[in-house]
């Protein structure tokens, strides 16, 4: 029995571990709930080079700092191929104001100017293997596919835009328009847990 | 006659508000570095962090349990440093924490992250339980039971 739960632990965790993107794989397609109601999947973005997907939220501190930017993100890098794509990967169960009708005003307040997608059951979270809010992946479209090239932070200053000095994600995308390899793929910075449902 | 002007003003404010002082990476790495006799359990965490709110009580039990006893429990905050005054002070205070509690001015978390510990991604609540060189790290909100187990843990375990 011991040997048993063992063995489906381990399962457990190899599963876990094949289901977190590493930069470098090729990452698969979603379709997930629109604040408009409607689904969104990358596939239906023929133009796009590439995006910027971005698990945020609304009540996490570090991802309202980040805000503004994520919107100055997409504004410049639509333009380039790269749309950015957020999805709110919590259980509002867990955390009330990251419900679907308070997403809908916060997108509408804030002038967002991408999709905010809810993702309900926390698979595609999971299969990314985000931890946190704000957290950003950057996928570029290849010969293989679409490749996940950057995992990590915006930049190097939460509080302060005026302050930064490593734009982490930017300086990816910049390395992916300019058709090199992505210097820097992975970054860290702090957020909020994702909130999980409870089981 | 500054000084004493500052020590009456302190004595007027109360002894139980505690000073939060803010810090950088350095000192924070200075203090994971110490090995001593003392088994440190130090939590990252932030006052608007719903989980790190929750699991704080285990943390204060800790030390209150451990009163005179080599176990420091050390809160460092991950609050924006500018909400010092506004935010963290009053829920310390408010919540009559007698932990030590820290604010964390880090900079680049892409930097410090990795030199706190290399197994964190970056999300709060975090722990790290040290003492005398060994090292054991959760990343998520602790159940006061699990809480305790790592404590024991780290002391049973070889170094």
């Amino acid at each position: 029995m011991k040997m048993l739960t063992v063995a489906f632990l381990a399962l457990l965790v190899s599963f876990n571990a094949l289901g977190q993107y590493k930069t470098g794989e090729k990452a698969r397609d979603f379709k997930l709930k629109n604040i408009d109601g409607k689904k969104v999947s990358l596939s239906q973005y023929k133009e796009a080079k590439g995006f910027i997907v971005i698990f945020t939220c609304n009540h996490c501190p570090w991802s309202q700092a980040y805000e503004q930017r994520i919107i100055e993100l997409d504004k410049k890098y639509k333009a380039l191929g790269y749309p950015v794509i957020a999805i709110n990967p919590n259980d509002p169960l867990v955390q009330p104001e990251d419900s679907f009708d308070e997403m809908k005003k916060r997108a509408k307040k804030f002038g967002y100017t991408f999709p905010y997608l809810v993702d309900e059951g926390q698979d595609v979270t999971r299969d990314y293997g985000a931890t946190r809010t704000p957290h950003v992946y950057i996928l570029n479209k290849e010969e293989a596919g679409l490749m996940v090239r950057y995992i990590g932070a915006l930049d190097d200053n939460t509080e302060y835009p005026d302050r930064v000095s490593q734009r982490y994600a930017e300086d990816a995308l910049q390395d992916l328009i300019e058709g090199t390899y992505v210097r820097n793929g992975n970054t860290k910075a702090v957020g909020c847990t994702i909130k999980w449902k409870k089981s | 006659m500054r000084a004493l002007l500052l020590l009456l003003l302190l004595l007027a404010t109360g002894l139980q508000a505690q000073n939060i002082p803010v810090i950088q990476p350095a000192e924070l790495y200075a203090v994971l570095a110490k090995q001593d006799d003392t088994l440190r359990v130090v939590n990252f965490w932030a006052t608007w962090c719903g989980p790190c709110v929750q699991e704080l009580p285990h943390f204060e039990k800790l030390q209150r349990n451990h009163h005179n006893k080599p176990l420091k429990v050390i809160l460092v905050s991950l609050d924006f440093p500018s909400q010092l005054e506004k935010r963290v002070k009053p829920f310390v205070q408010k919540r009559k924490l007698t932990s030590t509690v820290l604010l964390f001015d880090g900079g680049d978390p892409n930097i410090w992250i990795d030199q706190v510990e290399p197994r964190w991604s970056g999300s709060i609540p975090a722990t790290l339980f040290l003492y005398k060189g060994k090292r054991l790290f959760y990343e998520g909100q602790l159940s006061e039971t699990d809480l305790y187990k790592y404590v024991q843990q780290i002391k049973t375990q070889a170094p």
